[in-house]
């Protein structure tokens, strides 16, 4: 009786659903797909599918952190897939880079100092991000539709730094941000590391926490309590904005390049996905962010294992929503009680 | 007289003994078939008696007002005639024969439609297609248009609006836009109406055009149910009275022979007669004055705002208690909002301390000491999901900034204090707000304010919906924060609540302030005779 109170708790426990999809994961690859769990360290980097996978699901964690937030506050940024596109197009444009050899050494020169552009990428993200947070915060607009403009004309703008074509890098440096290694383990992992690190402190440390979940439950009574919330909501958005950029620099240096048409293409959805699948209600309020995590990280695991079980490339997507609606259901306590209503009845009656 | 029309079909063999006109009226309430009858109707919600074993008639061919104060239980009657709520106990009779109706579109079929207070249309159709929505004219598999469009211009044609109804309903003023309401109601069905507080949004011509539709109505025969919180429109426009309050039934009056004196009075409570209340209210008082000459916190010139509240002055001063006295919608909680930064003044000034100030949000009014728990507790008030805890100190962590956070243990040792002081009860403050009862939610939002440590106080109906022993609770927290000084602003729909604990009383009617009452002279049959007569 203890044991299964005890148990019932635990699976009420925010993360235990997400957490429970991951491991079904996890172990569905460690029988399906051969080398799922070996690690091992090659020229002193860490090699392996699980790094693999931290190391991709990087841009998404994120850009799922600063979509926690938004969703946290009742609101939706849709943008955040245009603002990848911007922020890599930015950095490669004013990198772009050549190879000279110069008294037969070969060096790379960027066209600005690295610092520069990645400020300037990362600068002009945040921008984005205060630009959906004006229209929603100050101009009152609905979130979804507020940054549907930028959604849309991100991508134009991305065009034109780019000049329309996909700009490509050549400048060692830059690649260390998507492909470097720091004591064997990722860079940009430690990005993630850093920014979620932060964000614990953040919320943990001071009363941001409070005020979003406040302002996202209640925004007329928070504002009746004399809580900004205006300059809440605007300040979400605007750092949501920053973690698509920090994500664009990860993706274009990954991929040393920028493509104003493909960069982030569709990463909104995986993000709102990521933070959904991690407990965060779309209605606002109660937010996690270890969830979101947990979520994206189920989402580029769930892509690697169709992937490496070699589903055909032609049903892959359709593979992958029913999986995500199988998870979603699993995490709907509606429907498990629906379900298991019979079964739990008797359990309670024992 | 607006029974006219009903009589002259109905009473044909009554005539002989029609010797005036109230032996007419009796007669006519004896012999007539109410089109529609409850006898003996209660509901309750989870811890509310809403309705209890109330009686109500509608005869066909009136307007019949329905009264009371908020809580009264008119809404809820309102939703048991419309099937939104069965009732627990008690019929339903349709004339004569029980009916049950399950959902509003059941009661619109056995011929009851509601025009609700916010209208219910869809304001991106157009307004023929507003009318006839879900029963659009066919012709064949296609929609007649054309059929629609002249039933429509007919349907409006009888209440004299003469528009373009194939423009969009959001084109039309809410004036407007109410008589399509209508004009859908009875075109679904012509024997009862519910208007559900239809001029609170209306200017006095559009009322004029309104009540002149609902006359035209009534003179077909239509029973018209009708609520409002306007007394004059009430006078003005009905024929009979039903009073409810508490849930229970008062009287059902003839309008023409109940004095709008006596109509408040038996809405808002007892007959006035002696009360324990003001004898305490006396003795807080002189103590009091006793104990510290009274220092002006608070004074509003001419402050007011378009079309929420005429201007008006009021001085509010530490250690006193000032009440704002009047009935639903006349302009107390628009005061409120005003003085509380949350609606911007277009006129007059706020000075506090002596400096005069503007008033710009409510971060800035807390900045200046004042603290506000609003009317609407669920929507204004608690943050539902939030824990009892964190309700506690969001005013307080706010004023202390985001960066300033407090540690844990100081947020339990103040909630705890909180919930000790005000004797909340709560098994565990790290349970949602949402689970307290609504007289232990208020003290939530009282301990929230608290702990800012305000030097004004604005309590919007504090005592609203919940029980005697929180009211009384709640009331007696007040009289001691003022005792130690902090200046009060108090309103209640009960009136004699507002009587008791006030120091000063300042009266409102209709959105504007009528004069302020203090001392002796604020008893309740002086406040009352002055709302009636609607000035000093």
């Amino acid at each position: 009786m203890d044991l299964l109170r005890n148990a019932s708790d635990l699976t009420r426990h925010q993360l235990f659903w997400p957490l429970a999809t991951l491991a079904l994961l996890g172990v569905f690859n460690a029988f399906f797909s051969p080398g799922f769990l070996h690690l091992e360290i090659k020229s002193g980097h860490l090699y392996g599918s699980v790094v693999d996978i931290f190391n991709r699901a990087a841009p998404l964690m994120l850009i799922a952190l600063g979509m926690t937030f938004v969703i946290a506050t009742r609101g939706i940024d849709i943008s955040v897939g245009a603002v990848v596109a911007i922020a890599g197009a930015l950095a490669a444009t004013m990198i772009g880079g050549t190879l000279v050899i110069k008294d037969g050494v070969p060096e790379y020169v960027t066209k600005v100092p690295i610092a520069v552009a990645l400020v300037a990428a990362l600068g002009v993200a945040l921008l984005c991000g205060m630009w959906n947070g004006m229209l929603v915060a100050r101009i009152g607009m609905q979130p979804i539709i507020a940054t549907l403009i930028l959604m849309v004309a991100g991508r134009g703008v991305a065009q034109l730094i780019t000049n329309g074509q996909i700009i490509t890098i050549y400048y060692q440096p830059y690649f260390f941000i998507g492909n470097g290694f720091l004591l064997g383990i990722p860079f940009s992992v430690y990005i993630v590391a850093a920014v979620l690190t932060a964000l614990v402190l953040i919320t943990r440390r001071t009363a941001l926490g409070l005020f979003i979940e406040a302002v996202g439950i209640n925004p007329t009574a928070s504002r009746f309590s004399a809580l900004s919330s205006r300059a809440i909501i605007f300040w979400v958005y605007a750092f949501c904005g920053l973690c698509a950029g920090v994500a664009g620099l990860i993706v274009s240096s990954n991929v040393k390049s920028a493509d104003g048409n493909n960069a982030g293409l569709l990463l909104e959805l995986d993000a709102i996905l990521a933070v959904t699948l991690g407990g965060t209600s779309l209605a606002g309020g109660r937010f996690s962010i270890a969830g979101s995590m947990v979520g994206a990280l189920i989402i580029q695991t769930l892509t690697y294992t169709i992937y490496s079980i070699g589903v055909p490339p032609e049903v892959n997507l359709v593979v992958k929503s029913i999986v995500v609606f199988l998870v979603m259901l699993l995490q709907s306590a509606t429907f498990r009680r629906r379900v298991f209503r019979t079964s739990g009845m008797q359990e309670s009656a024992e | 007289m607006g029974v006219g029309g009903y009589t002259r079909i109905r009473t044909a063999s009554d005539d002989r003994h029609e010797t005036n006109v109230a032996a007419k009226l009796q007669s006519m309430t004896a012999n007539a078939v109410p089109v529609l009858e409850m006898i003996g109707v209660s509901r309750s919600f989870p811890g509310v008696k809403a309705l209890t074993k109330v009686n109500f008639r509608l005869m066909p061919g009136e307007v019949h007002a329905l009264m009371g104060q908020n809580g009264a239980g008119k809404s809820t009657l309102i939703k048991v005639l419309t099937g939104v709520y069965p009732p627990d106990e008690g019929s339903v009779l349709l004339e004569g024969k029980a009916v049950h109706p399950a959902t509003p579109l059941d009661a619109q079929h056995l011929g009851i439609s509601t025009v609700y207070q916010e209208i219910n249309l869809c304001p991106n159709l157009s307004v023929a297609e507003n009318i006839f929505i879900g029963r659009y004219p066919r012709k064949g598999p296609a929609i007649d248009w054309k059929t629609m469009r002249t039933n429509a211009e007919e349907l409006l044609g009888r209440l004299s609006v003469y528009i373009d109804v194939t423009q969009l309903l959001s084109a039309y003023s809410v004036a407007i836009q109410q008589m399509v309401a209508i004009a859908r109601a009875i075109s679904i069905s012509c024997r009862i109406l519910i208007l559900d507080e239809p001029t609170s949004s209306l200017d006095e011509e559009e009322v004029g055009m309104l009540f002149s539709v609902i006359r035209s109505l009534r003179d077909r025969g239509l029973a018209i149910l009708f609520v409002t919180h306007f007394l004059d429109q009430t006078y003005e426009i009905a024929d009979r009275i039903t009073v409810l309050r508490n849930g229970e039934l008062v009287g059902e009056y003839m309008a023409s022979a109940l004095p709008k004196f006596d109509l408040i009075t038996r809405m808002v409570g007892r007959e006035i007669g002696e009360s324990s209340f003001v004898k305490a209210k006396a003795t807080d008082a002189s103590a009091n004055a006793m104990a510290s000459p009274r220092r002006t916190f608070l004074t509003a010139r001419g402050l007011g705002r378009r079309g929420s509240i005429q201007p008006l002055d009021l001085e509010l001063k530490n250690g006193e208690v000032l009440g704002l006295g009047g009935l639903l919608g006349s302009g107390r909680t628009e005061t409120a909002r005003l003085l509380f930064g949350i609606d911007k003044a277009d006129q007059g000034t706020i000075d506090i301390d002596g400096h005069t100030v503007t008033m710009s949000s409510p971060k800035e009014a807390m900045k200046r000491g004042i603290g506000f728990c609003p009317e609407d507790r669920k929507s204004e008030g608690i943050v539902a999901a939030l824990s009892v805890r964190e309700n506690i100190i969001l005013a307080l962590q706010s004023k202390r900034g985001v960066f300033h956070f407090l540690p844990r243990k100081k947020q339990i040792a103040i909630a705890n204090a909180y919930i000790k002081t005000l004797d909340i009860k709560v098994s565990d403050m790290d349970k949602p707000v949402s689970q307290l009862s609504g007289g232990n939610q208020q003290k939530v939002l009282l301990a929230r304010w608290l702990a800012t440590d305000p030097q004004m106080l604005i309590l919007d109906e504090p005592t609203r919906g919940i029980d005697v022993a929180a009211k009384l609770e709640i009331m007696g927290e007040m009289l001691a924060l003022c005792r130690k000084g902090m200046a009060i602003l108090f309103t209640s729909s009960e009136l004699e609540e507002v009587v008791r604990c006030s120091d000063r009383i300042a009266i409102l009617r209709d959105r504007k302030k009528i004069t302020e009452l203090a001392g002796a002279e604020a008893d309740e049959h002086t406040v009352l005779k002055v709302i009636a007569a609607g000035h000093a």
